[in-house]
This record gives C-alpha cells, sequence and structure tokens, in this order.
C-alpha cells in the first residue's frame, strides 16, 4: 500500500513540475541560435569552449527572464551540431539549421568549414560567426561571415613587433600542423615577419596532428637557433608537448602563438617549462574584467565543473548576436536588417571594465565591418596562469 | 644520426607496445578491434586521474590503469564479442561492434573525463645531452626502458606460462585447441583483458610524455594497424618488429624529409603500400592465415 502511494504521489510530482516548467517556458517566444563547430577529436576543446559559453550565457540569461527584443521577450535555445571538423559535416550542420529556421550561427571553429558552409548561409539567410581567418570569408562579395576573434595575421604583427622592441628578436622560427588553418597562419605570420624585417630562419616543418613525440619534429627547426619559435595555429592538445620538447632539446629562445590557450592545460602538459610562453588571450584578465565577466567564469564553471580560457573569447559572440537583434527587432529572422544595423551599432560591453564596447570593425583588413570587437590581449604564461603582456585594439 | 636512431628506438618500443595487444587479440578471435586507441586513451587518463587527481604516486596510477582496461576488455569480450561471435559467422560483425565500442568510449570518456588535454608532471627531470649527439630526457629513456620490459615480461609470459600456452595453441587452431582440452571461452576473454590491459598501461606510461586527450583514440588504432600490417597480423614477434620499424621509418622521415614538408607519413603510406602488393602477409605473418 505503503508503495503504491509513494508511486502515486512521486508520479502526480513529476507531473506538475513537468506541467509548471513547461508553463514557465510557455510565458516567452524561443529564440533559437545555432553552432555549428568541432566538439570531438584532438580540437574539440575549440568547440567545446563555444558551445558551453553559449549554453552558460543562455541559462544566464532565460534565468533573468529572458531577452526583449522588440516587444517581444525571448528565452534563448542553443542548437548544437557537432561538424567533427569536417567540412562536409559542417554543410550537413548549418544545412539543419536552415531546416530549424534558424537565422544566427556561431562557428564553424576551422577555415575549411567555415568556407564549405558560405554557400548554405548565403542561399538560408544565416548570419554566421566563425573562428576562421581567410579573409574572403570577410570581404566583399561574401557578406553573411562575421569573425569572431582577432584574425593572426591581425595578432602576429603586434607580436612581433613587441617582442622586437621589448625582446631584441631578429630571427623567427614557424612551425606548424598539416592542416589548413595552421598552415595558412603559418604562411601569413612569415609573410608578416619579414614585412617587420624579421629573418625567418625556418618555415616549411610541419607535424601530423597526432604526433605523440616532436622531439624529431622540432630538431631541425631548434638547429637553426632562432630568437623566437612561433607555434602557428597550434591546437590546445599540441601546445605544451612542443614546448616541452623545445625546452627539453636545449632551446631558451622565445616561444609564441597566435591562437588562444588553456593555463590549466599547459599546466599540466608542460609545468615550468611553459614559462615565458607568449599566447592571445580574452578579456578576463584581472585588469579588464567585469563583475560580469566573473560571474559569467563562475557559472560556466557551476555549469560544467571547470573553465575553459578560450571562452574568454568565445563569450562573445552570442552577445554580439543579441545586442544587436536588440537594436534591430527586425533583423529576429531578416540578415539583411541585421546587416544594415552593424554599420554603426555600438553597445556597452559587459565583460571589460570602464566604458569599453561592443561595436563591428574588421574595415581595414576586409573593407567592411564584418568582425566582432574584442581586444587584443596578449599573454604571457607564468606560474600556472596568464599574465597580461599588452592589449590593443583591432580594426 | 644517434638521434636518429635514439628517436627512432624511443617510438619503436610505445609503438611495439600498442600493436602488441591489438596483435593479441586479433590472433586469439579474429577480432579487429578497432576501439583500441580509445582504451590507450581510456588507460591514459585512468592514470592522469590518480596521479594528478588523486596525488598517487605513478606507479599506482600505472597499476590502476592496467587493472580498470584488464577489467573493461573481460566485461566487453563476455558480454558483447562471445555472444556476436557465437551467433555470426560474418567477420563484418565484430568490426562493426568494435567500431560502435570504439564510439561508445569516445562518448564515455568525453563525459568522464572532459575535453581538454591532460597530462602529468614529469616522472624524472633531466635530459641526457650526449655531447649534442643524442639529446634525450630522463623520462623517455625511463618510458622506454619500462616498454621495451613490459615487452619482455609479455613474451616470457606467453612463452612459458600456461595461460600463455594455452592462448598459443587457441591462436594456432582455436578448434584443435578445443578438442584438447582449452577453455576457449576462459582463455578468449583472459587474452582480451590483457590486450586492453596492455592498451591502458601505454595510455599511462606515455600520459606522462605526450599527454592525453580525446582525440588520440582513433589515430593510435591506425597506427596500431599499420604495424600490424609491416608485421603480419596475429603474429606477437611480427608486432614488436612492425612497431620498432614504423618507429624507426617516423624518426628518419621526419630528420631527412623535414625540409620537403609533411612527407613523413606519405612516404610511408606509399612504402606500405608497395610492399603489402609484393608481401600481404606482412614480414611474419603467414599466406594461409
Amino acid at each position: 500500500m505503503k508503495r503504491r502511494v509513494f508511486l502515486a504521489s512521486s508520479g502526480l510530482s513529476l507531473v506538475l513540475a513537468v506541467a509548471a516548467s513547461t508553463a514557465a517556458w510557455a510565458e516567452n517566444a524561443t529564440l533559437k541560435i545555432g553552432f555549428v563547430g568541432v566538439t570531438s577529436g584532438p580540437a574539440a576543446a575549440w568547440g567545446i569552449s563555444n558551445q558551453r559559453s553559449m549554453e552558460t550565457r543562455a541559462a544566464w540569461l532565460n534565468e533573468l527572464g529572458g531577452v526583449k527584443i522588440g516587444d517581444t521577450t525571448y528565452n534563448i535555445e542553443i542548437v548544437p551540431f557537432d561538424d567533427q571538423k569536417d567540412p562536409k559535416r559542417a554543410i550537413a550542420g548549418m544545412e539543419k539549421m536552415a531546416q530549424d529556421g534558424i537565422h544566427y550561427v556561431v562557428g564553424p571553429n576551422v577555415d575549411d568549414g567555415a568556407a564549405a558552409v558560405r554557400p548554405v548561409a548565403e542561399q538560408n539567410g544565416i548570419m554566421y560567426f566563425p573562428y576562421a581567418f581567410p579573409k574572403e570569408l570577410y570581404t566583399a562579395p561574401a557578406s553573411n561571415a562575421i569573425l569572431g576573434m582577432v584574425a593572426n595575421y591581425q595578432s602576429g604583427p603586434a607580436i612581433y613587433k613587441y617582442l622586437m622592441e621589448e625582446k631584441g628578436v631578429k630571427k623567427v622560427a614557424f612551425i606548424a600542423g598539416n592542416e589548413s588553418d595552421p598552415l595558412s597562419q603559418r604562411d601569413s605570420g612569415s609573410a608578416a615577419a619579414k614585412a617587420l624585417g624579421l629573418e625567418v630562419v625556418s618555415d616549411t616543418v610541419t607535424y601530423q596532428m597526432d604526433t605523440t613525440d616532436f622531439t624529431p619534429v622540432l630538431l631541425p627547426v631548434i638547429q637553426t637557433a632562432p630568437d623566437l619559435l612561433v607555434l602557428s595555429g597550434v591546437s590546445p592538445a599540441n601546445a605544451p608537448q612542443l614546448i616541452r620538447s623545445a625546452r627539453e632539446l636545449g632551446y631558451t629562445g622565445l616561444i609564441s602563438t597566435e591562437t588562444a590557450q588553456d593555463a590549466a592545460v599547459l599546466a599540466e602538459g608542460a609545468g615550468e617549462l611553459a614559462n615565458g610562453f607568449i599566447s592571445v588571450g580574452g578579456a578576463s584578465t584581472p585588469e579588464l574584467a567585469s563583475d560580469a565577466m566573473k560571474e559569467f567564469v563562475t557559472r560556466y564553471t557551476a555549469m560544467f565543473g571547470e573553465y575553459n580560457d578560450e571562452s574568454n573569447t568565445k563569450v562573445y559572440a552570442l552577445e554580439y548576436i543579441i545586442e544587436t537583434l536588440k537594436a534591430n527587432p527586425a533583423a529576429i529572422d531578416n540578415v539583411d536588417e541585421f546587416k544594415k544595423t552593424m554599420d554603426t551599432f555600438s553597445a556597452p560591453n559587459p565583460f571589460m571594465v570602464g566604458d569599453a564596447k561592443l561595436t563591428y570593425v574588421g574595415t581595414t583588413s576586409f573593407g567592411q565591418k564584418r568582425q566582432v570587437s574584442v581586444p587584443l590581449v596578449v599573454n604571457e604564461f607564468k606560474d600556472g596562469k596568464f599574465e597580461t603582456l599588452f592589449v590593443a585594439q583591432v580594426d | 644520426m644517434e638521434q636518429i636512431l635514439a628517436n627512432g628506438l624511443y617510438l619503436g618500443a610505445q609503438y611495439a607496445l600498442i600493436a602488441l595487444g591489438l596483435t593479441l587479440i586479433f590472433s586469439l578471435m579474429n577480432v579487429l578491434n578497432f576501439a583500441h586507441g580509445q582504451m590507450y586513451v581510456f588507460g591514459g587518463f585512468v592514470t592522469y586521474t590518480v596521479v594528478a587527481q588523486l596525488g598517487l604516486p605513478f606507479i599506482v596510477g600505472l597499476f590502476a590503469s592496467a587493472v580498470v582496461l584488464a577489467v573493461m576488455g573481460a566485461l566487453i569480450e563476455k558480454f558483447l564479442f562471445r555472444p556476436v561471435i557465437r551467433k555470426s559467422k560474418r567477420d563484418e560483425s565484430t568490426m562493426l561492434l568494435a567500431a560502435g565500442i570504439a564510439f561508445f568510449l569516445d562518448a564515455v570518456i568525453l563525459l568522464l573525463f572532459g575535453e581538454k588535454q591532460r597530462g602529468v608532471p614529469k616522472v624524472v627531470d633531466g635530459v641526457l645531452n650526449w655531447d649534442m649527439r643524442i639529446i634525450m630526457p630522463y623520462d623517455r629513456i625511463l618510458i622506454a626502458v619500462l616498454a621495451i620490459a613490459l615487452i619482455v615480461g609479455f613474451i616470457l609470459f606467453m612463452q612459458y606460462s600456461r595461460t600463455g600456452r594455452a592462448m598459443r595453441a587457441l591462436a594456432q587452431d582455436r578448434v584443435a585447441a578445443q578438442l584438447m582440452g582449452v577453455d576457449v571461452d576462459r582463455y578468449s576473454m583472459i587474452g582480451f583483458a590483457l590486450g586492453a590491459m596492455l592498451a591502458g598501461l601505454v595510455g599511462g606510461l606515455l600520459v606522462t610524455i605526450t599527454g592525453i586527450n580525446l582525440g588520440m583514440g582513433g589515430p593510435t588504432s591506425v597506427k596500431a594497424f599499420l604495424m600490424i600490417m609491416i608485421g603480419g597480423a596475429g603474429v606477437i614477434s611480427g608486432a614488436i618488429a612492425g612497431g620498432f620499424i614504423l618507429g624507426m621509418m617516423e624518426s628518419v622521415g621526419l630528420t631527412l624529409l623535414a625540409s620537403y614538408g609533411d612527407v613523413t607519413y606519405l612516404v610511408i603510406f606509399v612504402t606500405l603500400m608497395i610492399f603489402l602488393a609484393i608481401r600481404p602477409q606482412g614480414l611474419m605473418g603467414k599466406p594461409w592465415g
């Protein structure tokens, strides 16, 4: 009897709970924002930090009652798709977004995926925010892609110039993984270094992304005795191993990259050997992070157990989409309206202290505003955490 | 030249140990275990958890990896492969099952250990520098020695223990072994557990050097298959030879072909295609299986 009562009351509670939650959701309309990126394999950290940043921010906004766009209040729903770093899968993901009636998508994370989805996005009226650097994605006649971070051809020259002036760097070597992103980043980095007057002593050595021993790969590079070793487009998985192997081979010069890294991963994988490693960060350095950014980190950690420093940059794309839609509610299902708004859009940046603004930039690099404005923060790894080396702004 | 040889030996030792587990399972059960790389990754993460998260000594982590993977291997054989082999005579049934287990383990690893690259502190500090002719960190030397010791231990176990002899009999002729009183189910389970344990041990050993991440499983399986194709599928000595040959080819290629870009594996694959066209059973395999 007791068991029957228990089961009946449990069932009733469940029905009531479901009904209550459905009623709460039913109060607001739903705005679906897509994510197409890599959440499995060696580069999973890039996409997972994207997806989790979006989910954290969406849950936070929904908890606050949703987002008011025009006269309608929306709950944000993130629709993720793992493209497995495969352009074919990325196309399938973007087609799925189109079938779901989604007009705003974050991702893909890599060059070939971002290039592959362009026709699908343009034909179906989708604005997308890739983390990929090919300029043709953002220059006319292309108009639906918005670069979600600082490109290596923007951060690289700034880093090299700083190191030339502050550390006396004269000779530089590049090493890259044998994939489209790292290779294109190596080529543009090498060209930028030469343009600045640096001597490029090595830029032909590449490695397989699944390399488990970098000693033989790095040996010919280290023998060229560079002052600066650039790990072009290095993934967070490979960075600690490369740093460790370079140091173990006796290399004492500087090491840098133009991709975002994670301090915990560097500390675990390379320990003290990673001290001095220079990389591009986001907006959560102690000097720059606002209270909202700190709360974002806390909420992310509570939701997923561990924060990912790459989310310092990845937190921005969803914010740009929502704030631009707020500025022009007609853009909710019309990306042409979104594009019109971008030219004049400006909103307070909640993740930075001071009066920083969210604006679209990129005129210098792309001839049109097709890039989100995020601070170019260059970090130096020291004793398990990043310290800000310098901060710059991109246009 | 000395550096190339040292790198090749180090790579070869770890590769051979990876290939041993795969070839053991193939020889006993005629199963191509596509999940071998994922088992390697799982073993790495177990050692990481024990050493970096729980703060226990490295050897405890290594032991934990061996035990966890052996149990996992035994359970996979008993509850997944055994029923499929019993019910289906088609080889692709076990291949599909193995591929399914690989995807499943990828998902489990993501859920349990996350997406990030993980590593544990160096077991031994310092670098051997022999007059700039050989530069090799001491921890790599230690791992190579441990890997070679494990290979020797495995060979001795297979050669002289009762269990090892039973497994060899099973590998040579399953029906004859059964007629001679060998408990096929029992030794198949032990063999699968041993193969999985070897994968876990290599993962545990290498987490101190290369670290570990979710995506390392697939490429590791591919390399393991390469090695047993070179040496001959199902032949223990072939797996060891295949491991050392692949390690040496990689080391030589990465040094001598560096100026031509990342062509080492292209050359290795082309060489392997030509080699297999001439000798499809590998170096030590038999043409009849």
